[in-house]
């Protein structure tokens, strides 16, 4: 582990004053559970770590009275998972986070670094292996023709296909959440859609967050009419504590055995969180039945592209996302 | 009057409380002073070739950096002639910093050595190594194809390239139903949860390790050979193993490096290799192909068994395991070959993993024994019991004891083998997803090795008995501890045990589940003899030894090695078993879950029915992560291995292992050795994965053939 120094800044603005100077390579720390591995596998190498945990970030949870959700960054997974006003209007979002990690991780893991963890690509997370675009731009992929079972099918580039292995992420994307960023120069919001980057000629280039920039908050608009029929599937190789092979968000809004509208988003297929509007416009007017479901999920897989050992990941898409809808739809 | 029988019952760990308070001390964790030195190992990144340049001045000046050892400063080791039953026959150990060659990745090429870890860890990333690479072999398909039979030879405990009984071709042509079939099994590592840790401090000319390690008489022997020392002159300190598995089994290099880093900077020097090193050291168990051809008559009746497997090795060590033993002599056949072939490659030499040879041989044949109770449409179990044979058909000799049978028969009972429907596809659970279940057979032989044990029997009336013993964790305290306190007659609390440490009394390895068979024995005759003493030298009669104890003006000193007899040479000695799993599959997404697994074991006597079912639900747990998660994922253009943490290797968390119950038959063998043991370590993987394999053909028609069954390969 290279060696650095901790700053446990009082207020939020010390903490961005430290984080926007570019020397020392200065790097975040919230829960740690994703920076201490990569610190200890020496991925990142910076000279100073500035702690931005509760008390330096909002670490809220707060549901207004327009039923719109409001997460602080600082908010940890349990916490989430476990408020009660988010298990009852927004049970995707409590369902995602508690198929994530294990309750160790989640006790620690905050919201904000959840959407920020790296990706689990074990070429990126191996300093002995030298190809890999993202850690070291321009050495090559070695998970290209390498061992990609794990990696995205959509979204990649011929530089990187690395997954984002966000469980919550894929959930929110699919509620249209939007994110507050705090930068010395103020506050902006984003939606969750168009933070996250795809690979595209720069892999190691992950979000739109400028240098110094916190994510502050996570904000969900009201959904009352989503949250009865939503569901988090997540198809994986041992029943707890791993990623997602292929998962799927979805909330339907359901009139008379037809849906009104639909929220799609899949995970552990994507170099980000995707949301898939090809499925959403398919399934809107249509009844809820199995012929139907298997209809709209077969345009989940548009425009996807197999590298290899990842190509059963299109089959098991279109299998996930029937399931999923089954599940929260039901047969009409 | 002597206390109730010990022998035979659940007694709890007796050193379950200093484990879970952290009181037990496990190598890592011992102190022998402030001046300990941290050692952290720099590992090669290319498969072969040799260091061109090592930059070690940035490492050198950074703060709390001691030294820093490469081929060129290292001093040059005689590394004299050592093999122990845990090496290879063939090869020599890597001989650590002696030279600029490098065999595999993950090969230490420089060890940092500094005031504290941190520092150590910073130091070691600061080498800079530069290499000019050779080609390397680290593409299985393509070394598969010059691939060796095994150079060692049968009588010197070598695993043969060829055997041959009767005529397996001839008969498999003119079989009646024919069976043939490849499975893969990937490489497999151990991933005991302690990592693997040595601190090595030199006195003058003596050396103390403190070491993670199954056997600590070999560590003292193979250091004593590598630094040409006198054997009197290394202890070796062990007393607690956080798991091995065989992982422990050998001194690896940072043993030797731990002990060469101590000499040089001249303070002791603890090693903690990262749990992505132990994935290029500490070995593994050997990715596999196998192919078998099996014929029977209709009635099921086997008349050829053809069994071969290829495996990956070391190019500086053949390592070569049981793989193809238990087909020779599982069931009755009159036509059995058996063909096997080793492949070097630029890897590190695989080694033991829980029942070496065993768990991989009896996963291709007994997927092929349910391949074949299809292709004659036969019920698993049937055909098993069919082919049970009466004696040992390629020693030639009876056994000891065999149980499969009534392992098939209680074991079927209690699973509820006649529910199955034999029909795949047929059986559903109550949400629809389809269920399957799967049967196997399971074997391990009986080895008891030389053995010594010292029992002191105190004036105060408590004994102290030791061996050079090992526990990476299956109960050897307690059970023998039962052992001795049953053969003393004194009640369990009067008694301690102990082991790990080259001061006592020789033991062999720690393995191949020998320790009950092999130090029980020791122990049983140490305490019948120095029971024997007590009562000779005692004052006024009595039956009671705690009384004749403290008649003594001196306490009883014995230490008595043990032989064992020659029954080996007039038996064939194994352990049998039969495993029942049942899964679930959800057919639409490929995910297998399994809720049930019964084993039923002939293992002889069973010494502590409460730490033995533990060791056999815990093989069972292993034997899931066998079948449906564990892969180390070697890149076949590097030979590095991709997945080497926890998060990419999977090994079965709680969630995914349910219901297990292992049933020990009743077996009374009073040839094996005399405390009738046979060993309950390894059996209990064997067979696991193959009735997970059959019970997943069962429910889903879908035979899979390469380990781990994935979801891929079912959707
Ligand atoms: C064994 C294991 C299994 C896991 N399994 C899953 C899983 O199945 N599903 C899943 O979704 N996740 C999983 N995770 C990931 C886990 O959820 C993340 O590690 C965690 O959410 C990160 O949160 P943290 O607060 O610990 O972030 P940290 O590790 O502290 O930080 C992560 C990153 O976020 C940055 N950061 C943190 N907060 C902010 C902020 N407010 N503004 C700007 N930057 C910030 C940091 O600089 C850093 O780059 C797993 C992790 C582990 C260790
Ligand atoms: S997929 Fe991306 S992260 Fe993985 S090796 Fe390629 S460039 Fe690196």
């Amino acid at each position: 582990m290279h060696p650095f120094t901790l700053e446990r800044p009082r207020d939020v603005a010390t903490a961005m004053m430290l984080g926007a100077r570019g020397a020392p390579a200065t790097e975040y720390i919230a829960g740690g559970t994703d920076m201490l591995p990569l610190l200890k596998d020496e991925v990142l190498r910076p000279e100073r770590l500035v702690a931005v945990g509760a008390g330096v970030l909002d670490d809220r949870i707060e549901l207004g009275r327009d039923g719109t959700l409001r997460i602080g960054a600082a908010a940890r997974m349990t916490d989430v998972a476990d408020h009660e006003g988010v298990g009852e209007t927004f049970p995707l979002i409590a369902q995602a986070l508690l198929a994530g990690a294990s309750p160790q991780v989640r006790n620690m893991a905050t919201l904000g670094g959840n959407l920020l963890q790296r990706t689990r690509c074990g070429y990126f997370r191996d300093v002995g292996v030298v190809a890999c675009n993202k850690r070291r731009p321009g050495s090559g992929c070695a998970a290209m023709d390498g061992d990609n079972r794990m990696h995205a099918v959509l979204g990649g580039s011929d530089q990187c296909i690395a997954t984002h292995a966000s469980d919550v992420a894929v959930a929110l994307v699919a509620l249209d959440a939007r994110l507050r960023l705090r930068s010395l120069d103020g506050e902006r919001i984003v939606a969750l859609e168009a933070f996250h980057r795809v690979p595209g000629d720069a892999p190691q280039v992950e979000t739109v967050l400028a240098p110094g920039e916190l994510i502050a908050a996570i904000e969900v608009p009201a959904g009352a009419a989503l949250a009865r029929r939503s569901h988090y599937l997540k198809v994986r190789d041992r029943v707890s504590f791993e990623f997602a092979l292929v998962s799927a968000a979805v909330a339907l809004d359901v009139e008379d055995g037809r849906i009104r509208m639909a929220r799609v988003a899949m995970g552990g297929v994507g170099t980000k969180p995707w949301r898939m509007p090809r499925v959403e416009q398919a399934l809107a007017g249509a009844r809820c039945d199995g012929t139907a479901y298997r209809a709209a999920a077969e345009r989940a897989t548009d425009g996807a592209v197999p590298r290899g050992r990842n190509g059963f990941k299109l089959d098991l898409m279109v299998r996930t996302l029937v399931r999923a809808l089954e599940i929260a739809g039901g047969q009409a | 009057m002597s206390p109730p029988s010990v022998i035979g019952q659940p007694i709890s760990r007796v050193d379950g409380r200093s484990k879970v308070t952290g009181a037990a001390k496990y190598a890592a964790e011992f102190d022998p002073g402030p001046r300990l030195g941290h050692g952290v190992v720099v590992t090669s990144t290319i498969a072969g070739g040799v260091i061109a340049t090592i930059d070690t001045a940035a490492a050198e000046t950074a703060a709390g950096v001691v030294a820093v050892l490469t081929h060129r400063n290292a001093p040059k080791l005689p590394y004299r002639e050592h093999k122990a039953d845990v090496d290879p026959e063939d090869g020599e150990r890597l001989h650590v910093l002696q030279d600029d060659r490098v065999h595999h990745h993950g090969q230490p090429v420089a060890l940092v050595v500094a005031n504290t870890f941190e520092q150590a860890t910073h130091g070691a990333s600061l080498v800079r190594v530069t290499y000019h690479e050779e080609p390397a072999l680290t593409d299985f398909g393509q070394a598969e194809t010059r691939a060796v039979p095994p150079g060692a030879r049968r009588e010197d405990g070598g695993h043969p390239g060829e055997t041959r009984r009767g005529n397996a071709d001839a008969a498999l042509a003119a079989a009646a139903v024919r069976v043939v079939a490849e499975y893969v099994i990937p490489r497999e590592q151990h991933n005991p949860i302690e990592l693997h840790a040595t601190i090595a401090a030199w006195e003058d000319v003596t050396l103390t390790l403190w070491d993670k390690t199954q056997w600590v008489d070999n560590v003292r022997d193979e250091m004593a050979a590598v630094f040409g020392i006198p054997i009197e002159n290394v202890r070796v300190v062990s007393p607690f193993g956080g798991g091995a598995f065989g992982s422990a089994l050998r001194p690896w290099p940072h043993v030797t490096l731990a002990a060469m880093a101590a000499r040089h900077v001249d303070r002791p020097v603890k090693i903690v290799l990262t749990r992505r090193q132990m994935y290029g050291s500490t070995g593994y168990r050997p990715h596999t192909v196998q192919r078998v051809a099996l014929g029977a008559e209709r009635t099921g009746r086997l008349v050829a068994l053809h069994h071969e497997g290829i495996a990956e090795t070391s190019t500086y060590e053949q390592y070569t395991e049981s793989l193809l033993d238990a087909t020779r002599l599982l069931y009755s056949c009159p036509n059995v070959t058996t063909r096997y072939r080793v492949a070097p490659m630029n890897v590190n030499t695989p080694t033991p993993m829980r029942a070496p040879g065993e768990a991989s041989g009896l996963f291709a044949l007994e997927c092929a024994m349910d391949e074949l109770a299809v292709a004659l449409d036969m019920d698993p179990v049937q055909l098993r019991v069919r082919n049970d044979a009466e004696r040992d058909e390629d020693a030639d000799l009876p056994f000891s004891s065999r149980a499969l049978r009534e392992c098939f028969r209680v074991g079927a009972e209690r699973f509820g083998w006649e529910r199955r429907d034999p029909r795949p596809t047929s059986m559903r659970d109550t949400s629809g997803r389809l269920v399957g279940y799967g049967c196997a057979s399971a074997t391990y032989p009986v080895s008891v090795e030389a053995a010594s044990a010292r029992v002191q029997l105190l004036v105060d009336g408590s004994a102290i008995v030791s061996s050079a013993a090992s526990d990476m964790g299956p109960g050897t305290y307690t059970s023998m501890t039962q052992v001795a306190a049953e053969t003393l007659g004194l009640p369990l609390h009067r008694v301690t045990f102990e082991l790990g440490d080259t001061r006592m009394p020789t033991a062999p390895v720690h393995g191949g589940s020998i320790t009950m068979a092999s130090v029980g024995s020791a122990v049983q005759a140490a305490c019948t003899k120095a029971r024997r003493q007590a009562f000779a030298r005692a004052k006024r009669p009595s039956a009671d030894l705690v009384e004749v104890l403290r008649q003594l003006d001196y306490s009883v000193d014995v230490t008595v090695h043990n032989e064992p007899d020659d029954a080996a040479d007039h038996y064939s000695m194994h352990a049998f078993g039969a495993v029942f799993a049942e899964v679930v599959v959800d057919a639409a997404l490929g995910t297998v879950r399994v809720p049930r697994i019964v084993g039923a074991y002939g293992a002889g006597r069973i010494i502590n029915p409460k730490t033995a079912h533990s060791q056999a639900i815990g093989g069972m747990v292993m034997g899931i992560g066998m079948a449906l998660l564990e892969h180390t994922v070697v890149d076949a253009r590097s030979g590095r291995v991709v997945n080497s943490d926890l998060a990419g290797y999977l090994v079965p968390v709680n969630a995914d292992v349910r219901d297990l119950e292992a049933i020990f038959v009743d077996e009374h063998d009073p040839h094996v050795n005399p405390l009738g043991v046979k060993g309950v370590a390894e059996i209990t993987l064997v067979g696991v994965a193959a009735a997970i394999a059959n019970a997943v053909h069962h429910a889903t028609g879908r035979r899979v053939r390469e380990l781990p069954i994935t979801a891929e390969k079912l959707v």
